[in-house]
């Protein structure tokens, strides 16, 4: 029997379990008078039984299945003769897949007699395994139900008891995120260890210049390679900034009058047009930004005489991306805009204040926490932002706060170090994880600064 | 034919109308109040108000003055339009859409419906309480500065404390909030978040206060501190309260209004409106038969 088949096999069981559980409950009430003599209602006492049979069988197949493969690789090795076990790594996994080669007989085996026999062992362990698996999991799962039978009774807390298995049960669901974000985390960590074994830490994290090219042979040109991340990261707050300029008073005034001074009609039109700008893929808008904004911003800025405008500009990148964050910052503000109670409004009017006195005054302070979710929201939008960014603003690591010159980010540079045939411990990939963990830790403190500043404002006037 | 004429024939025929059986009492036959809605020297008149929401009209053809310096409790069963009345009175029906309001409302000889009327300036003389206390999340202070400051009222600081401070000690609160006034004031309780919308309601010395059930969420004690104010208040301001505490109205009231379905029904000093009502109607709310 498969894994597969066998999961499927004990959730079947699962639910004949339900309803058995359920049924048991309802027979012992009868003679008691009724189901109101139950603790909890027949339900409880089904899902109870369920749970008795179903957990504690899945588990063993978790456990068994991911604990097989090394328990049954080590034992066949180790039956080897030390000639095969004494060597590197990668060799004894070559062996063990020659093994399961000869077993299967795509290679013939009869220069390798102790493979062969290896690969016996390895076929009758496979099979024991499998068959114990089976076997143990469909005992445990009929035990776990025949023990809810048994001890499911009128006075069995059965719904308490649901509770706390449903209480794990969603504690395990938020772990399952937490680990997986702390894995992300680490894997990143220890690329970025390796990196910084060949490049000092202070030259990367403080470093002008980056140019991660590295020369094969040593007599070329720009063999060594410089990797300083202050160009990335000035050009992505330079960008993201430019963004933010656009997106935050475009998006909050619209919030304003969608919410504040649009009759139920507009709005009805114009909110579902603004939100479609969140639908647009950022590819199109890279053609937009690079095509139409960038000629327009450089013709702009040549008719007002400055010279040497580049065609890719930061201002260029950094104005559709503006617009198409403007929904993130509209949105959420409309929500909570919307959401400030009309007793403020009316407060504020009886008192003689004109509307835009009330919204100034009254309505968005009120809203302000709920809008700085948004604006962050937009902000991490806007630094994660990498099509629009290759497409307008282009590549090169100009360290330049000024706009109309050509720069790149942080995720823009990610994208080209691993594009194409790489190594993967030459320090120009490893760059790249780098660039991850620092982009990273930067939003992160982005985070935790709006969060406090969110918060205290909360706590003055919640 | 003036409405002042209309009531002194109604009083004539007053015993009929009143001696009639609330069941066969037809209120879409309704064509007059009861008492006298109409006093010599106003200070706000109302005359032949309609109030619509959308098609449903709310208030039919109620008249009704307000003296200077009086308190005029509205009483009536839940539903029958004192809020609506109430609020037709400073323009606050202005914020619903779907809201539209026929008649004359009169202040200072103009009608405050007309295009020419500053809604800013009507409604910073007639101010309003809410029935639930709505404290801006702002400081205390800063809530009661801010009818204040929006009209330009002081100049300086130290006026703008003096102004808070008098704001506070009127509606009773000064003790409690001198030593937090910059500290949010949606961490009063709700009875103290209730006069601190009144304090800053007379912060900007309105002349005419109205107040929709002004205690419908307080305890016994801070009601009465508030029924004390209001008593105090009106030595310098017209006040026109609606409540359900028909003994809250006896206590705080020189005269009283009885609404019914959108209609003012009846009208007269408070003392014989609780003891004598000439309406069957007014009598059958007061004595509890229905409302
Ligand atoms: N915003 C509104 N839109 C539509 N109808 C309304 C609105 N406000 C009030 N009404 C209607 O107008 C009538 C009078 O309502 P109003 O709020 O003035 O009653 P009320 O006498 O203040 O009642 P209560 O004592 O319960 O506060 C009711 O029938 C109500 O349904
Ligand atoms: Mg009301």
């Amino acid at each position: 029997m498969q894994t597969s088949t066998l999961i499927l096999f004990v959730l079947a069981l699962t639910v004949v379990a339900y309803v058995l559980g359920r049924q048991r409950s309802v027979q012992l009430a009868q003679p008691l008078g009724g189901i109101k003599r139950l603790h909890s209602l027949p339900n409880y006492y089904g899902l109870m039984a369920a749970v008795w049979t179903g957990i504690p069988a899945l588990v063993i197949v978790a456990v068994w299945t991911g604990m097989e493969t090394t328990v049954i690789t080590g034992t066949v090795l180790s039956t080897l003769p030390d000639t095969y076990t004494s060597v590197s790594e990668s060799q004894i996994s070559l062996t063990f897949s020659r093994i399961r080669n000869i077993q299967l007989g795509t290679i013939d085996g009869s220069q390798y007699p102790d493979l062969v026999q290896a690969g016996e062992l390895l076929q009758r362990l496979t099979e024991s395994s499998q068959f114990g698996k089976v076997a143990l999991t469909l005992v445990i799962s009929v035990l776990g139900g025949a023990y809810a039978w048994l001890r499911t009774s009128p006075r069995l807390r059965a719904r308490p008891q649901f509770e706390v298995v449903l209480k794990g049960f969603f504690l395990l669901c938020s772990t399952i995120a937490i680990f997986t974000t702390i894995g992300i985390i680490l894997s990143v960590l220890f690329e970025s260890i390796r990196f910084f074994q060949s490049i000092p830490f202070f030259d990367f994290v403080f470093g002008t210049k980056w140019s991660p090219q590295i020369a094969i042979r040593a007599d070329q040109v720009g063999s060594s390679g410089a990797f300083g991340a202050i160009p990335l990261f000035v050009g992505t707050l330079l960008i993201a900034a430019i963004a933010l300029l656009v997106a935050v008073p475009l998006g909050l005034m619209s919030a304003i009058y969608l919410s504040e001074y649009a009759n139920s009609k507009v709005r009805g039109v114009v909110k579902p047009l603004l939100e479609v700008l969140a639908g647009i893929p950022t590819v199109v808008y890279g053609f937009f930004a690079a095509l139409t904004m960038a000629p327009l911003v450089r013709d702009f800025f040549q008719g007002i005489g400055l010279d040497g405008v580049s065609a890719e500009s930061a201002l260029a990148a950094g104005l559709v991306m503006g617009i198409m964050i403007i929904p993130f910052v509209s949105s959420l503000s409309d929500d909570v805009i919307n959401a400030v109670p009309n007793s403020l409004r009316d407060g504020s009017y009886g008192l003689g204040a004109t509307k835009s006195e009330t919204i100034r005054q009254v309505v968005f302070p009120a809203a302000l926490p709920g809008i700085m979710g948004g604006v962050l929201l937009a902000a991490s939008r806007a630094i994660g932002e990498t099509m629009i960014v290759v497409m307008a603003a282009g590549l090169a690591a100009n360290l330049t706060v000024n706009p109309l010159e050509a720069v790149t980010t942080v995720t823009v540079q990610i994208a080209t170090l691993l594009v194409g045939d790489q190594e993967f411990d030459s320090p120009k990939t490893l760059a790249a994880f780098a660039l991850g963990l620092m982009l990273f830790i930067t939003t992160l403190l982005l985070n935790i600064v709006a969060m406090s500043i969110v918060k205290r404002f909360r706590e003055q006037y919640d | 034919m003036t409405i002042t004429n209309q009531y002194t024939e109604h009083k004539a025929d007053t015993v009929t109308v009143a001696k009639t059986e609330p069941d066969q009492f037809d209120i879409g036959d309704w064509t007059q109040t009861v008492g006298d809605p109409l006093l010599d020297d106003p200070r706000l008149s109302a005359r032949n108000v309609d109030v619509f929401y959308a098609d449903n009209q709310a208030i039919h053809n109620v008249s009704l003055d307000v003296g200077k310096n009086e308190v005029i409790a509205m009483i009536g069963p839940s539903g029958c339009g004192k809020s609506t009345f109430l609020r037709t009175l400073n323009r606050m029906n202005d914020s619903i859409d779907i809201c539209r309001v026929k008649g004359e409302i009169i202040l200072d000889g103009h009608n405050i419906y007309d295009k020419s009327m500053d809604v800013v300036e009507l409604r910073a003389k007639v101010g309003m309480v809410f029935q639930k206390p709505n404290p801006f999340p702002k400081s205390i202070y800063d809530n009661v500065a801010y009818g204040p400051r929006i009209h330009g009222l002081v100049s300086r600081r130290a006026e703008l404390d003096e102004v808070v401070e008098t704001a506070l000690r009127k509606a009773g609160l000064w003790d409690e909030a001198k030593d937090r006034l910059d500290k949010p004031a949606t961490g009063l309780s709700g009875g103290q978040q209730q006069r601190l919308c009144i304090a800053r309601t007379i912060a900007v010395s309105p002349e005419v206060i109205l107040m929709d059930e002004p205690c419908s969420a307080l305890d016994p004690i801070a009601t009465a501190r508030i029924e004390e104010l209001i008593a105090e208040l009106s030595e310098n301001y017209t006040i026109a309260i609606v409540t359900h505490s028909m003994q809250q109205a006896a206590r705080v009231s020189q005269r009283t209004a009885y609404f019914h379905l959108g209609k003012l029904i009846e009208v007269g000093d408070t003392d014989k409106i609780f003891t004598s009502p000439d309406h069957k109607l007014t009598e059958d709310y007061i004595t509890g038969r229905f409302g």
